[in-house]
């Protein structure tokens, strides 16, 4: 029982985790939260739901496919709502903010009129095949879950430490100013923080399908809302602070559901934020901000 | 090399240059010197293409950069290490040098420049592996004037690079600077050091409320009366 729940822990909290890493690496190089990254993330769940419900094509085909969409509209979205109010004198980073709103708005309107309000089935062709380890069940959708949101993470991790694009993102990062005068195009790495962040939401959609079975047109919101309490909670802009919020919230909401009530299931999030902002106010891995931040 | 004709750049509706022209020719120490707040940072980041001038001209080896990006202009060959330094405080020291030659194609050489800048630098090879931030002031210069000629640089821009050192320091920032430009590298030397600074270079501008009050060969200006009583306190 209990390392049953342990492995469902994990499970939902690397789904988390993925999406809370959408948010920080935006956080990361623009300094503002991406409000429109759970409907980028709900769009992705519903491209792989098309194309595994309704197309019948493999579960490859649906990660693709959804990675292809959010992608994309990571892309629009900085292009279009971003870049404009970039360096403009007197737009403050509020107006990038209400702008992630509107498109937020707009993408869950468009969700609506596109899929209704009802949820859809995420069929997954080996749903019911678990194996028997001793006195655990495991699943082997969770294993999947598992595996890909680890590997997710600890490419990024590699990527961000190792490659020499993943450390201009940081020195763009840490100072907009610095990474360009050693010669980083910010813009093109901007750009491509967001298509990366939103990627990342496409994969954490087709997996969100994966873990329950269905989706509607709801859990942009609610991911949405856990994405952003793991920040806070793991502190802003922090890589690691997203990949251990994702645990710990996942852990412990399970634990919460399996030996509490599923009553008190969403309120641990907001719980915990308070707990943590009271103890460390930046958040589990938070950092002092960067001296002259533009 | 670098020549900048007529340049203001505005901060909103306010000039902080107007109407500046410099000249910096290849293998000379140029300094400027002036008050806080007359426009020497304005006018390295200008340079530098952090800054858009409203009017006027950049041009370096013969070719206009005016309003060029920042990271195209470090691709020519200019390259500033800012006042207040920037470091990259979450970044080990290791990389905030590779970062410096983020912008060099040839990889191999760039390996080679680290070895050599560790060696110069004994103080950033020992600490590698720190993080940027937690170096000291003195050490954090170092790292900047490294990073910067990481990038091997034909001008180095250098915005105040003595700013808050110990006496020590700063002559050891000096000694730096003769050494850099005796190994071929041009340089533009903004400073408040201003007998140093006039003694390192050929020529000296003098900048006031956004504009060049004085220039001419660094050695006569050292005799000017003005100069003494303004910047080297002495009646
Ligand atoms: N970001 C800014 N916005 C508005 N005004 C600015 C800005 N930066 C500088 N200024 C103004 O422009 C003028 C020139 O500033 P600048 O920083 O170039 O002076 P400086 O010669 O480098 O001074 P210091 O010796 O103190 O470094 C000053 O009047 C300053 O107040
Ligand atoms: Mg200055």
């Amino acid at each position: 029982m209990f390392l049953d729940q342990l492995i469902n822990g994990i499970t939902l909290g690397g789904i988390y985790a993925i999406v809370a890493l959408g948010y920080t690496l935006v956080f990361g190089v623009l300094d503002i939260i991406n409000m429109a990254h759970g409907e980028i993330f709900m769009f992705g769940a519903f491209a792989g739901m098309l194309i595994v419900s309704k197309a019948g094509a493999p579960l490859p085909v649906a990660f693709l496919g959804a990675i292809a969409v959010t992608a994309a509209m990571g892309l629009l979205l900085e292009r279009f709502a971003l870049r404009p109010l970039r360096g403009r004198p007197g737009a403050s980073h509020l107006a990038s903010l209400i702008s992630t709103i509107g498109v937020s708005i707009l993408l869950e309107n468009v969700a609506h009129k596109l899929f209704g309000a009802g949820n859809h089935l995420f069929e997954t062709p080996f749903a019911e095949i678990s194996f028997t380890v001793g006195p655990v069940t495991i699943y082997l959708v969770q294993l999947l879950i598992l595996l890909i949101s680890l590997l997710l993470m600890a490419g990024l991790a590699l990527w961000l430490s190792r490659t020499r694009a993943g450390k201009a993102l940081r020195a763009t990062a840490e100072n907009l100013e610095t990474a360009g005068l050693l010669g980083v195009d910010t813009n093109r790495m901007i750009t491509a923080t967001v298509v990366i962040a939103s990627a990342m939401g496409g994969v954490a959609g087709v997996l969100v399908g994966m873990a329950f079975n269905y989706i509607n047109n709801q859990i942009g919101l609610s991911m949405g809302l856990k994405g952003l309490a793991i920040i806070i909670f793991g502190g802003m802009g922090s890589v690691y602070g997203a990949m251990a919020g994702g645990l710990i919230l996942g852990l412990s909401e399970t634990f919460v559901v399996a030996y509490g009530s599923s009553g008190y299931r969403d309120a641990i999030a907001f719980v915990a934020i308070i707990v943590i902002l009271l103890v460390k106010p930046r958040g589990l891995f938070g950092q002092a901000p960067a001296e002259a931040r533009r | 090399m670098l020549e900048v004709r007529g340049v203001e750049t505005y901060y909103g509706n306010i000039p902080a240059l107007r109407e500046i022209s410099i000249d910096v020719p290849g293998g000379n120490v140029i300094a400027i010197i002036g008050a806080n707040g007359a426009g020497k940072t304005t006018l390295m980041k200008t340079i530098a293409g952090v800054l858009r001038p409203r009017s006027g001209t950049v041009s370096f080896l013969g070719e206009e950069i005016t309003g060029l990006p920042s990271h195209k202009i470090v691709r020519r060959g200019v390259a500033l290490v800012p006042e207040g330094r920037a470091i990259l405080s979450r970044m080990t020291v290791r990389e905030n040098l590779e970062m410096g030659a983020f912008t060099r194609r040839d990889a191999k050489k760039a390996l080679l420049d680290m070895d050599r800048v560790m060696e110069r630098f004994p103080v950033l090879k020992e600490r590698a592996g720190q993080l940027g931030g937690s170096l000291s002031g003195g050490e954090q210069q170092m790292l900047a004037i490294a990073r910067a000629l990481m990038s091997a640089p034909k001008l180095l821009l250098l915005d105040e690079p003595t700013l808050g050192l110990a006496p020590l320091v700063v002559a050891d920032i000096f000694a730096i600077i003769r050494e850099i430009n005796a190994a071929g590298t041009t340089i533009l030397l903004v400073e408040q050091n201003v007998k140093q600074a006039m003694k390192v270079s050929s020529y000296t501008y003098v900048l006031e409320t956004g504009k060049i009050a004085l220039s001419g060969p660094s050695n006569e200006l050292l005799q000017e009366p003005r100069i003494k009583a303004s910047y080297l306190g002495q009646a």
